[in-house]
């Protein structure tokens, strides 16, 4: 502050006697007119110094009184986004917006209708421990096939991490507990009561408990496998204090669900999750809001106790890595803990009704799809039920999550823990003559060479490759899509040489599959960079 | 699918012949685009693959092949004084050119694609498309005259040394098309500079006499033309016109300077291209339409170009205001009349393996290499052009220009890991407060 003072004093003296060697060295007809001009800019820059002096210190006393929020500019000064740049609608209008302009909307066939179907049966549900990265292959199950369960009760942990439980999502008899390769556990499978039972967990006095009693508490109920922590994307580790909290209340990937919709009837466990998760961090609970959204959810807007960012972009916009970037990004030792929108959800409806509530709305998505819509369930749902009656053709895939960071399922498969999205695509194995110079349907893309791509209409994708693998050839193309201050490329060819000083040093860290989905699709060399993402993150794990 | 059952039973076996297997599937998949699905990773893949990347760019050089074609025939018969205007003499012109190019054309490629397709096999992967590019290069940086076993040697070793050795397509740190150049320049410079070389047909030994080489080409020619009752190419043997010298405009420039440069061409004739050189670097018009299609198409970076462009202005400004020699002299504007800088710019900067990597490496590079390129073309004594060596030159540098821009973004995250530390303090004290 001081030197402001001192710089436009300088500058005035300067002006001061500047003014009167022209007075001295020139006739006194013209010399008054420059003399008075210099005094009149001289005294607007005195008045301009007070202004900014005043208004600098009405912010500083803002943000130490807490009135401050990020998203609002409280200056009498426009700030050059304001002046300049994008104006965002809704909600978001007249408070400050990140604007990322790097990405792509992939435009897909087959998106749900806006509607809620809440009498969708599925019979089995299982919680598959693979879903969770690091977690050892063969966890302690503590239940038996056979046995009967309730929503909540203890299935199984990890015997690394004992503190952490994983609890039944439904209520109902475990049918099976499946073995993959070198028998470790893939699924522990629920055959479904027709009304589900609920474990009952006796109510917690929040506002007399420490942090560590919240911890223990959550760890039992089973809520607690929903926090995930960045780096790496895994499990929230319950001795850490994150720094802060993310959550992205909305999805850009293709054909996503729309998460107003989600959380309708949910606003109060969305809220209750929001002020424990509150309690659970040093920092700040951040909350992403779409600024493209003419009309986010008021459960969103008007949460409370979070601080607000508006997010307005292309896919990965709503990607909550890309957001903690822009935020506050993750550095070398930092901790911050991620959770979807029904994951605060089931935190809250613990803390309101004293049961681990894993109901979930899933989106039902995809041109192969007969009827895609959205329908009501529990978390772990099968596959094979979720789609009964609305798959024609047999040629096709059926993905957990969305079609650039899902996983490939079959019927016989359970919707991923962490996923809220079912997508069916066609499988691309077929020949086609001349396909890479003139392509016989039109296909997404980001190259201009492909005139669909000009009229922006949707796709009816397939998952043909497009071309074989290749080397690294083309430069500047990941960049295009992932609007951080990262180069994918660069990482991507530290991973491959095992560098950790330069993957820790451009940002691995910042970074999990979700992030680089994009960067793979439009991948010209058609290299599996989430692959060698989590091949990178993981050798960045072994060194802790 | 009839063909497509055919060439699938007569696929042949990859183990018992892998060089036939490697040439059958570089073929098929030419023909045919993959039937190879997504596995882990994405689902849905982006519809560009490189060779589309690529094709794109052979695409966007047509203009020049054809002009570049045609103007062998023009200044070959420039030189005879025959035929002054640009289009009389059309069909000879015009079969004059394609004589001598489709030769260089074919063993530039069976060259470049056979070094390609025994590499690939050897290594058991397919065949990368870096070649199609590079060998559709090449011939548009030789001489008309070049002889062929000279090309063939270059990209030998420019195929060789240049990229097979440093693990093929994408790990090259050389422009392969501009290496097989410069290994011409210093192994044969004869063949690649002073004022004879760009007319095609004049002896390079004693200046004045026009020889017809492949005499049983134009033969045969003739013979059609003759039966149409059209002009023939006759015997060959003939006189150069008195006082021709076959100088190209920089060569001119060296000596005299603008000056010199008009007393033999007009502004004009150097834009559209009707002037002595490389075989596709003189339309200055085509190559800014191949370089529009390549911008248009995000196939090339437009930063190298713009970059590029502003480092030679730049460069010859500064040139303009120390003015020691005639050369120096010649205003900034002209300076792009005159030699191969489009081309440059258009198709040899802008190769993404060999150019920086980082999007703001690439305006330091493309700036380097106008600036560098300006100073080679008047500066120096030996060599009439500069962009070849300048980028040559910057491609041994853009990993250092990497290097820089990523240690720039490293220390921004190591600065903001320092600040974000001070913070974690004072919100530790503040955490204190809280939980008690």
């Amino acid at each position: 502050m001081n030197n402001k003072i001192a710089k436009f004093g300088a500058v005035f003296t300067f002006l001061i006697v500047s003014s009167n060697l022209f007075a001295q060295s020139s006739g006194s007809g013209s010399s008054n007119i420059v003399f008075y001009a210099l005094l009149l800019i001289a005294a607007l820059l005195i008045l301009g110094a007070v202004a900014m002096i005043g208004d600098s210190m009405i912010n500083i006393k803002a943000k130490e009184l807490g009135i401050k929020d990020a998203s609002e500019n409280l200056s009498i000064f426009p700030t050059t986004q304001e002046l300049f740049g994008q104006k965002a609608e809704g909600p978001a209008a007249n408070k400050k917006v990140h604007f990322l302009k790097k990405g792509f909307d992939i435009k897909l066939e087959g998106e749900a209708d806006y509607s809620v179907d809440e009498n969708h049966k599925v019979t089995t549900f299982a919680v598959q421990p693979k879903n969770f990265i690091g977690m050892s292959p063969i966890p302690k199950v503590i239940v038996e096939e056979g046995q009967e369960v309730k929503a909540g009760d203890h299935i199984f942990f990890d015997k690394k991490n004992p503190d952490v439980i994983y609890a039944a999502p439904v209520s109902g008899e475990v049918v099976g507990i499946k073995r993959g390769e070198k028998r470790s556990i893939s699924e522990i499978v629920i055959l479904a009561d027709k009304e589900i039972k609920y474990r009952k967990m006796e109510s917690f006095d929040i506002s007399n408990s420490s942090r560590e009693e919240l911890v223990t508490y959550m760890l039992d109920s089973g809520v607690w496998p929903h926090i995930r922590q960045r780096p790496y994307d895994i499990v929230a580790d319950h001795k850490v204090v994150p720094k802060s909290i993310f959550i992205s209340t909305f999805d850009t990937a293709p054909l996503a669900p729309d998460l107003d919709i989600v959380i309708a009837g949910r606003e109060d466990e969305f809220q209750m999750g929001l002020d424990i998760l509150n309690k659970l961090t040093i920092g700040k609970v951040h909350l992403g809001i779409n600024a493209r959204d003419n009309d986010p959810s008021p459960a969103y807007t008007g949460a409370e106790g979070v601080e607000i960012h508006y997010f307005h972009g292309p896919h990965p916009a709503g990607n909550v890595g890309v957001q903690i970037h822009h935020v506050d990004p993750i550095n070398s030792g930092e901790k911050v803990w991620t959770l979807g929108v029904q994951d605060v959800c089931t935190i809250g409806a613990l803390f309101l009704e004293g049961i681990y509530d894993a109901e979930r709305v899933v989106v039902l998505a995809g041109a192969e799809l007969s009827n895609p819509r959205y329908v009501t369930t529990f978390l772990g749902a099968n596959l094979g039920d979720l789609v009964k009656d609305s798959i024609e053709n047999d040629n096709v895939r059926i993905i957990s999550g969305d079609v650039l960071s899902g996983k490939q399922k079959t019927v016989e498969g359970f919707l991923n823990f962490f996923d809220d999205q079912l997508t069916v695509i066609e499988e691309g194995n077929k020949y086609e003559a001349f396909g890479w110079l003139l392509p016989s349907s039109p296909r997404p893309s980001l190259s201009p060479t492909f005139l669909s791509n000009l009229i922006g209409t949707s796709y009816t994708a397939n998952t043909n490759t497009h071309g074989e693998k290749r080397a690294f050839v083309v430069t500047g193309q990941y960049e295009q899509v992932l609007p951080m201050d990262i180069y994918p490329q660069h990482i991507m060819k530290s991973i491959l040489i095992n560098d950790f000083e330069r993957m820790e040093g451009l940002g691995i860290l910042e970074l999990s599959e979700e992030d680089v989905a994009l960067c793979e699709f439009a991948c010209t060399s058609k290299q599996p960079l989430q692959e060698l993402l989590r091949e990178g993150l993981d050798l960045m794990r072994d060194q802790e | 699918m009839g063909l497509l059952d055919y060439l699938k039973k007569i696929e042949p076996d990859k183990k018992k012949s892998p060089f036939l297997h490697t040439l059958f599937d570089g073929f098929f998949t030419f023909a045919y685009a993959p039937n190879s699905v997504t596995k882990g990773g994405v689902h849905i893949r982006d519809g560009m693959d490189l060779k589309r990347t690529m094709i794109h760019v052979v695409i966007a050089l047509q203009l020049c092949y054809l002009f570049g074609s045609y103007n062998i025939g023009h200044q070959h018969y420039s030189a005879l004084g025959m035929y002054p205007s640009f289009m009389s003499g059309f069909h000879l012109k015009l079969f004059y050119g394609l004589i001598k190019i489709i030769p260089i054309f074919i063993v530039a490629n069976v060259v470049g694609l056979g070094i390609e397709f025994v590499y690939a096999a050897k290594k058991g992967h397919a065949i990368e498309e870096g070649f199609l590019v590079s060998g559709a290069l090449i011939p548009l940086i030789m001489p008309p005259d070049i002889p062929l076993w000279i090309l063939a040697m270059s990209i030998f070793f420019a195929v060789i040394i240049g990229k097979e050795a440093f693990g093929g397509t994408g790990m090259n740190i050389l422009n392969i098309a501009l290496l097989s150049r410069v290994f011409i320049f210093f192994a044969y410079p004869t063949y690649i500079s002073g004022d004879e070389v760009w007319i095609s047909g004049i002896e390079k030994s004693d200046l004045g006499y026009v020889a017809s080489e492949n005499g049983w080409a134009f033969g045969i020619f003739d013979w059609i033309f003759n039966s149409f009752g059209w002009e023939t190419f006759g015997a060959g043997g003939q006189a150069v016109v008195d006082g021709y010298t076959g100088a190209t405009p920089l060569g001119l420039a060296a000596k005299g300077g603008w000056e010199a440069v008009l007393n033999h061409y007009t502004p004009s004739q150097m834009w559209w291209g009707a002037i002595p050189g490389s075989i596709g670097e003189m339309p200055k018009l085509f190559i800014i339409i191949g370089a529009l299609i390549l911008i248009l198409t995000r196939i090339a970076s437009w930063r190298i170009m713009v970059s590029m462009c502003i480092g030679a202005v730049v460069c010859s400004l500064m040139l303009n205001a120390w003015g020691a020699t005639p050369f120096m002299e010649v205003p900034w504007y002209y300076q792009f009349y005159m030699g191969s800088f489009f081309f440059a710019m258009a198709f040899m900067a802008t190769d993404p393996v060999t150019a920086a990597s980082t999007q703001t490496g690439k305006w330091f590079y493309g700036f380097l290499i106008g600036f560098v390129g300006m100073i080679i073309r008047v500066l120096n004594p030996a060599y009439p052009e500069g962009w070849m060596l300048a980028i040559l030159f910057m491609n041994v540098f853009a990993p250092l220009i990497d290097h820089y821009v990523l240690e720039a973004n490293v220390s921004r995250r190591a600065k903001r890991r320092k600040l974000s530390s001070l913070d974690t303090v004072q919100s530790e004290v503040t955490q204190t407060e809280v939980v008690h």
